[in-house]
């Protein structure tokens, strides 16, 4: 069952002749139960892809589509409610309230959407431990690591049963090995969970735990990888590559590199 | 939501927001004072006339209501009390002179006051007993002699007057004490305008031959709500005087109005600074959490309840700084003595407790409204 939907989705920034055309008539679909990564390269339109997605930026042209809803054409705060509801959340950075510990951070979802009661602050509880968290309930973020910190965004993504979960980058600040355990973990929540998840990463190691790989290019689609093996060769190549894996700002280091196409060079 | 956001926040950061409630206290205590000194001050000065048991005071014409330059004499009066509508009148006279302590400190300058005994001006006893002749070296003190000099009933005090180049002195009998009426900053002795007429400086001395002169009358009406109209019956009757009401009279009282308005500025000013320095902090903690609201935002929370929240906090915040600067405040000048002028009355009081909650809500509302426009996309570090 189709989660989410994009039609024809352009957006233009700016006017005249200050126009950047940051994603241009791009259509996609992910289902429920389904882990999608959006890679590219810097400035290939990956985070404004994902801000219309999440129904914090209107498209210029076209629809977004979330359990049957057309989210472009909702009013400010309908959509704000709406995200509150419908959509996890995890950043790249900023995730947490400060002054809030890791369980009271969970929980302000279900508090948002009116459901915190003894049986989802028990759920709650659970999935914290499930993640790791078990011993750091009472932490606030400040006291807590940064892979920490993202399990518990990751956490409260999810605890709200949303149609669709969003992350924008959420091992930017981790090292290897807790990225692969944050995303991995992610993964296994979003199929256990039936969500629709989609992750901008620019780390194509993390691909491997994804379903389909959509690569972005000048605003445009340029590659879809839904093939099991061809997926984890990406992922098995960047390995290789570890720390020449495409750096932050996109810039291809190899000559004759493997992932060339991916990256798009 | 918002209840719980703002205070969960201001809990976990007691520190922070404990200093800041600090400065609110000492704004609220330094604006209380402020209104303490105003209302001391302003009271010191009125007291008498004030409380006066008439509603009508009546100079002679010119004068512009000063006491001192004031003459009124017996043919006047007896005008005065042929006016329709008027119940009765009583000649009242003002002059300053010394009071010397039994201990042998400094002498203190005290307002001596003539009245007739029985007629408006005589203040009531709560101690003792009224004036009773017309003559007599009997006196009645009130709450600020008793404060200084422990006066009782049946006391002699001793007056001293400078008549010219020589001094003299008056042992008077205390028959009735009365509650603050204070005069021109100065404690005040009432004595029959008789005894008065004798003692004062430039007195009529004997007095015997010569018209009774005072500096005022205080005339009490039949019925107090048509003060107005008998006010111009009395004007238009009866040659060359002006009449006013109490309220007219002390706020022509020298230096009254200037000493007021000097304090209500200062007053002003200092609530503004605090308006400034809430807003200052508010601001300054806004503008760091630009991140954390854009995030909140984005995942879902209402500018509604965005906003509330911090107008939450900042009310809470500064109503605990206002709560116990004015608990301080209060407990500090209930113990002041009469003599000093600092005097916090429940209206003055509460005036500026409300004013001082206000502070939050000013203060904060150039917060409130950057933390209305962070947008959500924020949350991406992108924005628009
Ligand atoms: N607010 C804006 N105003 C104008 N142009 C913008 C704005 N935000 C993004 N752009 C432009 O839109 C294009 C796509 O930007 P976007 O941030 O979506 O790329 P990205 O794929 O997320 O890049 P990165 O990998 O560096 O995060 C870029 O050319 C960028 O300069
Ligand atoms: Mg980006």
């Amino acid at each position: 069952m189709i989660a989410l939907e994009a039609i024809n989705v352009t957006k233009i920034y700016g006017t005249g002749t200050n126009a950047v055309t940051a994603v241009n008539d791009v259509s996609l679909s992910v289902r429920r139960g389904e882990f999608v990564a959006l890679v590219g390269p810097s400035g290939s339109g990956k985070t404004t892809m994902l801000a219309m997605l999440a129904g914090l930026l209107k498209p210029t042209h076209g629809q977004i589509i979330i359990a049957e809803k057309d989210i472009g054409r909702m009013s400010e705060s309908k959509r704000t409610k709406f995200r509150g509801q419908y959509i996890g959340f995890a950043f790249q950075a900023n995730n947490l309230v400060p002054f809030l510990n890791a369980q009271e951070n969970v929980e302000l979802l279900l508090r948002l959407n009116g459901k915190l009661n003894r049986q989802s602050r028990e759920s709650a509880r659970n999935l914290l431990e499930r993640l790791g968290l078990g011993e750091r309930l009472k932490n606030r973020p400040g006291q807590l690591s940064g892979g920490q910190q993202q399990r518990v965004a990751i956490a409260r993504a999810l605890i709200h049963e949303p149609e669709v979960v969003l992350a924008d980058e959420p091992t930017a600040s981790l090292d290897t090995e807790r990225a692969h355990q944050v995303v991995q973990t992610f993964a296994e929540l979003i199929h256990e969970q039936n969500r629709a998840g989609i992750m901008v990463t620019h780390d194509l190691r993390m691909c491997k735990y994804t379903d389909r790989v959509i690569q972005m290019m000048d605003g445009r689609i340029n590659r879809i990888i839904a093939d099991r093996r061809e997926i984890l060769r990406l992922a098995g190549a960047a390995d290789e590559l570890d720390g020449h894996v495409v750096p932050v700002n996109g810039k291809p280091v190899l000559a004759g590199d493997p992932l060339a196409d991916v990256r798009g060079i | 939501m918002s209840f719980y956001l703002a205070l969960k926040e201001v809990w976990r950061n007691k520190g922070r927001f404990l200093l800041i409630a600090a400065v609110v206290a000492l704004i609220t205590t330094l604006v209380l004072f402020i209104a303490a000194l105003a209302e001391g001050l302003a009271s010191a000065n009125r007291e008498y006339i004030e409380k006066l048991n008439g509603e009508l005071l009546v100079f002679q014409e010119g004068t512009q209501l000063s006491t001192t330059a004031s003459r009124i004499g017996r043919q006047r009066i007896a005008e005065l009390r042929r006016v329709p509508g008027v119940a009765a009148v009583g000649q009242v006279g003002f002059s300053t002179l010394k009071l010397v302590p039994p201990d042998g400190s400094a002498d203190i300058n005290v307002a001596f006051i003539g009245v007739e005994p029985g007629l408006p001006g005589e203040p009531p006893v709560y101690a003792g007993q009224q004036l009773e002749r017309d003559r007599g070296n009997n006196v009645i003190v009130d709450e600020g002699v008793v404060a200084r000099l422990g006066t009782k009933v049946g006391d002699t005090i001793k007056l001293k007057v400078t008549q010219g180049t020589k001094e003299e002195f008056y042992d008077l009998t205390v028959v009735g004490l009365t509650d603050r009426r204070q005069y021109f900053f100065q404690p005040a002795i009432f004595a029959p305008l008789n005894t008065w007429d004798k003692i004062r400086p430039d007195g009529n001395g004997s007095g015997a031959n010569t018209e009774l002169i005072s500096n005022i009358a205080v005339v009490r009406l039949q019925d107090p709500s048509a003060q107005a109209e008998v006010a111009k019956t009395i004007e238009q009757t009866v040659k060359d005087v002006e009449v006013a009401d109490r309220r007219t009279t002390w706020e022509a009282l020298p230096g009254y109005a200037a000493q007021q308005s000097t304090l209500t500025t200062q007053q002003f000013f200092t609530f503004f600074i605090g308006v400034l320095v809430v807003g200052g902090f508010f601001q300054i903690q806004t503008l760091q959490k630009v991140a954390q609201i854009g995030m909140l935002k984005a995942i879902g929370l209402s500018n509604w309840t965005v906003g509330w929240s911090a107008l939450i906090q900042i009310f809470t915040v500064n109503a605990f700084g206002v709560a116990i600067g004015a608990v301080g405040t209060l407990a500090l000048t209930s113990n002041f003595p009469v003599t000093v002028p600092i005097m916090l009355t429940g209206t003055t009081a509460l005036a500026s407790v409300l004013a001082l909650l206000a502070i939050g809500p000013l203060g904060g509302i150039v917060s409130v409204f950057v933390l209305l426009r962070i947008e959500p996309l924020r949350a991406l570090g992108m924005a628009q």
